[in-house]
């Protein structure tokens, strides 16, 4: 099955060096990879670029900002292949920023075709 | 499945239900179609069992009747594009191995995988609750919902809900391996204590449905030890076996509580008393301590003393200790003041109760404690309050009463 981590935080949140948590998400990237479990991830650029859309009507309305204004915001993402949750929520408990912020696991929805 | 009419019939449906719905959702992968299929089995069993009679193995009886459903159901719902379906069904042609109710077949014990699934702590715990019961206890939403005091519907949702989390996030019907088991097993018996406390705490009503949550949680309890037993395990059954040993001494011809301290020891169980210390004694031995042992080793200590004086009190508190490095809490430390206060008196033992109080100020046996010490001491007064504090914050009749009592008397 395939997972999504979704990786929130405050923008704040984390303490250390920059470089640090860099190089501690190269490394988890590269025992996911390892493993075999990693489909994609990446990370997203600060919230003060977000830009969201709502068409209602067919009248497109463009809004400065996220989705919504919580403390913690996604900030990127990992997409897993799992046999189970419990193996998707160990990897995900392995994501950096687990330590400081919140990490939310869902399985990608299948279709029947 | 009262709806019977017939009493041992519905026994053994029962007894044997957990057992076969397991099974089941390990073949079929999927719990709505072996409850289903479960469902449409007993079914057959209370049309056919009373006119041809009982097989020797119910249990695999209705496995085998309940298979043959489910098929019927993959076929007429036509379930079997699905890869795993198709291979079920061609499975099935080709074996010709039948189940044979007549003799000692015993159909693959799975419990402990459901106990797993349903305890998962990705449900909420109200969901492991509510499926636990339903699926290893063989209970209705309708008597899990009377005994949880909420709406049938609410209760059939909350089951709903946690059924379709296990299918849809992938949660595996699997027994976690050596490295995993020991947070899930927590996770496991902290569903047990919560069924069995929801049966204790609101003892209000003395219902029936209370009481057989009681005898669910312990029954639940020693399935588990049976299939697997951890030490812990055992305290939680040791725990909730010596407990329940009192519960005929807990009320008077009233219906008032009667605490410990004033309890007719002699209407205690004393049968499961011994038993659970001799239990209790084997479990310690091993040397593998957890908050469950040490909570049993305090009950089985009570249950050990002739009367409230002759408590030993020193290893209650010491026990108490040992349960604060798992169990670090306000509760805690209330209960271990209430056991020192026998050994230092209650003055010393109210100012250790005192530096609780910012945390326990909504906690009723936080105040009925505090009073007590104070009525002790002669403070009548302030010891009138809290037991009004407590009676407001008592949310049971039988409690109350005793608390009025209490109150009223000093």
């Amino acid at each position: 099955m395939k997972y999504m981590a979704l990786i929130y935080s405050a923008e704040n949140a984390y303490q250390g060096k920059p470089e640090d948590l860099i190089a501690a998400y190269n490394k988890f990237a590269g025992e996911a990879g390892a493993a075999g479990v990693m489909v994609a991830g990446d990370a997203l650029e600060a919230i003060s670029t977000a830009t969201s859309i709502r068409v209602r009507n067919g009248k497109t309305s463009l809004t400065d900002g996220p989705f919504a204004e919580t403390k913690e915001q996604l900030g990127g993402f990992f997409m897993f292949e799992c046999k189970s949750l419990d193996e998707a929520l160990e990897w995900g408990a392995k994501i950096p920023t687990a330590d400081y912020g919140t990490i939310e696991v869902r399985p990608i929805m299948v279709f029947d075709s | 499945m009262n709806q019977t009419g017939n009493e041992p019939l519905a026994g053994l449906i029962r007894a044997e239900s957990g057992r076969v719905l397991a099974a089941l959702i390990k073949y079929f992968s999927s719990f709505d179609l072996a409850e289903d299929a479960l469902q449409d089995a007993l079914e057959q069993a209370i049309k056919v069992w009373p006119q041809k009679g009982t097989p020797k193995n119910g249990g695999a009886w209705l496995y085998k009747v309940a298979v043959h459903r489910a098929i019927d159901r993959i076929r007429r719902d036509k379930l079997h594009k699905s890869e795993r379906t198709a291979q079920i069904l061609l499975d099935l042609a080709q074996s010709h191995e039948e189940v044979d109710p007549e003799t000692a077949y015993d159909i693959p014990d799975e419990r402990l995988r459901l106990i797993f699934t349903c305890c998962h702590p990705a449900l909420s715990r109200d969901g492991q609750i509510a499926l636990t019961l339903k699926t290893l206890g063989g209970l209705s939403a309708r008597e899990i919902a009377r005994a949880f005091l909420v709406s049938e519907p609410a209760m059939v949702q909350r089951i709903t809900r946690a059924k379709r989390k296990i299918s849809d996030a992938g949660i595996a019907y699997e027994v976690p391996d050596r490295a995993h088991i020991g947070p899930r097993l927590a996770s496991v018996l902290t569903t047990i204590y919560l069924i069995y406390n929801e049966s204790y705490a609101a003892f209000e009503g003395l219902t029936l449905t209370r009481k057989d949550l009681a005898n669910e949680a312990i029954r639940l309890a020693t399935l588990l030890y049976d299939l697997a037993p951890d030490p812990e395990t055992g305290g939680l059954q040791a725990l909730m076996r010596l407990h329940n040993a009192r519960r005929r001494a807990r009320l008077d011809a009233d219906n008032t509580l009667v605490t410990l301290q004033d309890q007719d020891r002699s209407a205690w169980d004393h049968n499961t008393i011994d038993e659970m210390q001799i239990f209790l004694g084997d479990l310690l031995s091993q040397h593998r301590p957890g908050p469950y042992q040490i909570q049993a080793a305090i009950s089985a200590l009570h249950c050990a003393a002739p009367d409230w004086q002759a408590t030993d009190w020193p290893q209650i508190v010491e026990l108490y200790d040992a349960l604060a490095k798992y169990d670090d809490t306000a509760v805690v430390a209330l209960n271990r003041a209430v056991a020192r206060a026998q050994i230092v008196g209650a003055e010393h033992a109210l100012v250790e109760i005192e530096a609780l109080a910012p945390v326990l100020a909504d906690y009723q046996p936080f105040f009925a404690a505090r009073a007590d010490l104070l009525a002790r001491l002669g403070r009548h007064k302030e010891a009138k309050a809290d037991f009004s504090r407590a009676i407001a914050l008592s949310g049971n009749e039988v409690e109350r009463r005793f608390l009025i009592k209490k109150r009223d008397g000093n």
